[in-house]
């Protein structure tokens, strides 16, 4: 090959780098390592963490321990699936482009609304690119959103969204841990591009949407709905029909693992009026010259590669292979089976909630509607509490103080599907004893 | 349109920015011109300032895309749009089809006439033409 | 007179097409606790109409067949430029699926995640000494997030300054993210022209710089394939002002192991795990774009950071001047593992040879089309190298029609239409991870093609012949969007 270039040796074909900055020594790293070592050091780092099988957990608070088919880790094992780059040349990707068309309508389902893109990172940046969505559809700077959607999403709203000038205000939420209506329609004025609130809340909580759609349109705002916990949607109403213009969030519910925070999926629909702000890829129907139906990457000229620094969003690769995780796993529970993985995810969460509420000292804080997850206050401090149940293999929920310093004294519980009877009267006996 | 007259009708003014105008009685219709929308490829979509808004000579006042790029279109002239052209959001490729005719973009009171004496002759523009394509 | 006709293939059809009333592919386990008082009706969703019903079988067939419509990375070599297609080993899968890693909470106490932690923290070590940068961030999930996250701590570091400036200089090159970054980050973007290398002009650049330019970016070696060998000078001139330098590296696997991002001068850069590092593309993702910084940026970057402490690894937010998070959690762990894994199994040496042999393989590729193809800059390629059509004009065969044509050869076109700097460009990186063989097979691929043009040059307009689908009317769809399925839809 070399002889085919003209060059005697390889270094010649670096001369283009400068020498001073040619290495003259090796990198400093391990030696390199066989299959089979490799894999034993990873097992070995794979077990310095808290072992799956040998503890029980009730932690949500925006990751989702639920069941997992074993198809959709088959198929998406398919490397004509994985191994495949982004659709740009649709004749040789119509199984890709097909896949996310599948995906853009599932989520249209789900949320009620009538157009939905192919995926962004996570719920957090998701809600960053509504906002900014919001911002160009309205031309406003203000944003009102809930003290009740997720800390880490507003958290990275806030990083996202400042360069462009917008503010993100913050509304606490009424005693029962639902939205205060008032003091929100108190916040909304003239320059509000949206109102967001999250639907379970962050403690929860189930909300009243309508209203709140209101209380926005009247204020020429956008509802923009959080969903964190995609299962929800199995067994709520899109919010879509409840006046939310747009809804995003997390779909990792549908099918991917926990993986230690990624990778997880971003979604976003809208209302067909706001297909031109819409960032991230879309996949439509085409035909071809011989009459033959497929599908194409399109309406690109919002995009990064083309608007380069007018586009909607920088956004390239996205989470493709989890949007197809999240379209098998959909299409292998289907319609009855969500409806039914939602309902069970309630009655347990409903019957801890019971049982947990007659622990002596402990309340629940915030009563109301649930879907899976709640809020318990114990009679003293969580943390020392929640680590003796972490000795004894059980994860009493998510101490609330990491993210709200001054509720020291409160856990947020999460029970899905996997959490089986046993498992819940064992945690109650637990709690019993350490409190 | 290999009709030379056809590509550069002279009965209106062009733009640098391949633009034309044609004026009658105080109001311009503008359009971009067939090398214009050659170069563009199929347009799908066009977006147009609203009526009543100003324009402003040289300022850009809205954007055609085709599959492949967005092209801003600029304002020959000053004034106030009286209206869109609102076949277009239909028919989008009337901008490709009869760029002179159908495919008009917006109707604008012109401001002050004076501003179309610098504008370009039909023989000015088609020179530019030949002389950018080179 | 008879005639063998072969019936038309079946076509798939969508999941909706192929539902039917009251079949599940899940049954969930039976319930054992007591049903709950049923929800309030104005929160409950009636029956979502044509919501998938199908069985396991159902669902298999469906994805399995739709899987054959696409070319994967391993039916054959994915030349597309600046994207470093190479080889996915399957290693890797098996390791990110250990239960330890795939059910791990993020929000677990420190305690119970050691293993996590010190996989992460490990591989921020590897990418420092890889990239010659002291502090690394894993959390951008990928490399447009990551250049966002730099320019974000460029300008973090600005306003600490008192002037958080207003332009970001970007060469007319750089991928469409670089100007999308900044503009989001309320920069304006200004282009530099690249002059006759294909590279940075250094005296428009020098003549530029002012105390209005918060940053520069570049992309090391360029969207030509070009190493820009004026970056340090290039430094030079925009720190004098300054300004701090932004390298993207996503064409890192030209020189990993035979050079430093960081030693050229670099303030910041990214690199993407999905391109140079091996993980998986995924039909468009997930990535992962981790940002490098010199040290005084250090205390800007995202929380939470992890550390090490007596032997323990801990998360720690405490970093007043810190831009915050760009995403929940900690990045895409998933990649993470495996380009932790990949370091490991290649070593330095491992790493090293990566580089030069996606770079023979380049220059190999170059030398045997460069006469039939034209090519717009004679300056030495590296990983990569860009074409043009320039030359076929009179046969009224163009890239894109080149690129059609190849996939009736069995191949994955290259990348097209870019960088913008070359018309009709047609970019080829081959990676590492072909030999020769498959390098040779391509090759007389686009010459044929070449060939083909001057002969029969319909036959290449109107390719491709042998795909599942023609070429598709792209503006039809655009002008009137289906974007998703509806009941009652035809096809």
């Amino acid at each position: 090959m070399l002889r085919t270039i003209g060059v005697d040796t390889i270094e010649k074909l670096f001369e283009s780098i400068p020498s001073q900055w040619r290495l003259d020594r090796p990198l400093d790293l391990p030696p390199p390592a066989p299959e089979q070592n490799l894999v034993a050091h990873l097992r070995d780092l794979s077990r310095r963490n808290l072992d799956p099988d040998e503890s029980v957990s009730f932690l949500g608070a925006g990751a989702y321990r639920h069941f997992i088919p074993a198809v959709v880790d088959h198929l998406l094992s398919r490397s004509e699936f994985y191994s495949s780059y982004t659709p740009y040349q649709p004749e040789v990707s119509q199984g890709t482009l097909q896949a996310i068309f599948e995906f853009q309508t599932l989520i249209c389902q789900l949320a009620s609304l009538d157009v939905a893109n192919a995926s962004l990172y996570d719920g957090a940046s998701a809600l960053a690119e509504g906002i900014l969505l919001a911002h160009r559809a309205r031309r406003r700077r203000r944003v009102v959103a809930l003290e009740t959607v997720h800390p880490e999403y507003l958290q990275t709203s806030r990083t996202l969204v400042s360069a462009p000038g917008m503010e993100i205000e913050t509304i606490p939420a009424r005693e029962d841990g639902a939205a205060d209506l008032r003091r929100v329609a108190a916040a909304l004025d003239g320059d509000t591009a949206a109102l967001v609130v999250q639907q379970p809340n962050f403690l929860g909580r189930i909300e009243e949407i309508e209203p709140l759609a209101e209380a926005a349109h009247a204020a020429g705002a956008l509802l923009v709905v959080v969903v964190a916990e995609a299962v929800s949607l199995g067994l709520l109403k899109g919010p879509g029909e409840q006046g939310a213009d747009v809804v995003l969030g997390e779909a990792q519910s549908f099918g991917i693992p926990l993986s230690f925070g990624g990778p997880y999926l971003g979604f976003m629909a809208v209302r067909s009026e706001h297909l031109r702000d819409l960032p991230g890829r879309l996949v439509g129907q085409a035909r071809d010259s011989q009459g033959r139906t497929g599908y194409v990457l399109t309406l690109a000229t919002r995009e990064q590669h083309i608007r380069r620094e007018k586009a909607t969003s920088n956004i390239c690769t996205n989470e493709g292979l989890c949007a197809l995780a999240a379209s098998i796993f959909l299409a292998t529970v289907g319609k009855r089976g969500l409806r039914e993985l939602a309902e069970q995810n309630r009655c347990r969460a409903e019957y801890a909630r019971e049982s947990l509420s007659s622990l002596p000292g402990c309340r629940l804080p915030h009563p109301g509607p649930l879907f899976n997850e709640f809020v318990l206050e114990f009679p003293r401090e969580a943390l020392p509490v929640h680590g003796a149940l972490l000795k004894k293999g059980i994860v009493a929920g998510l101490p609330l103080s990491r993210y709200f310093p001054d509720r020291k004294r409160n856990v947020l519980l999460c029970f899905t599907e996997l959490s089986s009877r046993l498992q819940i009267d064992r945690l109650v006996k637990a709690l019993r004893e350490a409190l | 349109m290999t009709d030379k007259q056809a590509a550069y009708p002279t009965d209106r003014h062009y733009t640098r920015e391949h633009e034309w105008i044609a004026v009658q009685g105080g109001v311009g219709t503008v359009g971009i011109t067939y090398y214009a929308q050659s170069e563009l490829g199929d347009v799908v979509f066009v977006e147009l300032p609203e009526k009543g808004q100003a324009l402003v000579a040289g300022e850009e006042f809205g954007t055609i895309e085709s599959v492949k790029a967005v092209s801003e279109v600029y304002a020959p002239v000053s004034g106030e749009v009286l209206e869109g052209n609102p076949s277009l959001r239909e028919h989008p490729e009337k901008v490709n089809s009869d760029p002179y005719g159908e495919g008009w973009l917006l109707k604008v009171r012109i401001g002050s006439p004076k501003e179309l004496e610098g504008l370009l002759s039909a023989e000015q523009y088609h020179a530019f033409v030949e002389e950018e394509a080179n | 007179m008879s005639v063998t006709r072969i019936p038309p293939k079946r076509r798939q059809g969508l999941l909706f097409d192929r539902s039917s009333e009251g079949t599940r592919g899940y049954d969930p386990p039976a319930l054992d606790v007591p049903p709950a008082p049923p929800l309030e009706e104005r929160f409950v969703r009636e029956e979502i109409p044509g919501f998938p019903q199908l069985s396991e079988r159902q669902v298999v067939r469906h994805y399995t067949r739709i899987s054959r419509l696409n070319y994967g990375n391993d039916d054959g070599i994915y030349p597309l430029g600046s994207c470093t297609m190479k080889y996915n080993p399957k290693v890797h899968e098996k390791i990110a699926r250990l239960d330890g890693f795939a059910e791990a909470h993020p929000l677990l106490p420190a305690e119970a995640v050691q293993g996590c932690l010190q996989v992460m923290a490990e591989l921020e070590r590897f990418l420092c000494e890889i990239c010659g940068m002291d502090a690394f961030t894993l959390q951008p999930a990928a490399g447009a997030q990551g250049e966002l996250t730099g320019i974000l701590m460029a300008r973090a570091y600005h306003e600490s300054r008192g002037n958080p400036r207003q332009v970001v200089l970007i060469p007319d090159s750089a991928h469409g993210t670089n100007p999308a970054s900044a503009h989001l980050c309320g920069y304006r973007v200004e282009e530099i022209p690249s002059d006759s290398r294909g590279c940075i002009d250094l005296a428009k650049l020098r003549g530029r710089v002012a105390e209005d330019v918060a940053l520069l970016m570049l992309t090391n070696p360029n969207t030509l394939g070009v190493f820009e060998s004026d970056t340090g000078e290039i430094c030079e001139a925009v720190h004098a002002r300054g300004g701090l330098v932004y390298c993207d590296g996503a064409n890192l696997n030209a020189f990993v192991g035979v050079a430093r991002p960081g030693d050229t001068g670099v303030d910041l850069m990214h690199t993407n795990l999905h391109k140079t590092f091996s993980t998986p593309h995924g039909g468009g993702g997930p990535g992962s774009g981790p940002v490098g910084v010199k040290e005084p940026l250090g205390r800007f970057l995202p929380i939470p950071r992890i550390e090490r402490r007596e032997g323990a690894y801990l998360l720690r937010n405490d970093f007043p001047d810190s831009i915050g998070r760009v995403r929940s959690f900690y990045g895409n762990f998933g990649m993470h593992v495996r380009a932790y894994a990949y370091i490991l199994a290649n070593g330095a040496a491992g790493l090293k040879e990566i580089a030069e042999t996606a770079v023979l393989n380049a220059n190999y590729v170059r030398k045997r089309l460069e006469g039939t193809y034209h090519l717009p800059y004679p300056t030495p390629s590296l990983h990569e190298v860009v074409f043009s059509d320039k030359g076929l004009e009179k046969t009224g065969v163009h890239t894109l029609d080149v690129a059609k044509r190849l996939i009736d050869y069995g191949f994955h076109p290259p990348t097209i239409y870019f960088p913008l700097i070359v018309k009709g460009a047609l970019m080829i990186e081959p990676t590492e991870s072909e030999g020769i063989q498959e390098l040779d097979a391509f090759a007389d691929a686009l010459l044929r093609i070449a060939q083909e043009a001057q002969e029969d040059p319909e036959v290449v307009r109107t390719a491709p012949h042998s795909a599942p689908i023609g070429r598709l009317d792209e503006a039809a769809a655009a002008r009137r969007p289906v974007l998703r399925w509806t009941p009652g839809s035809a096809r």
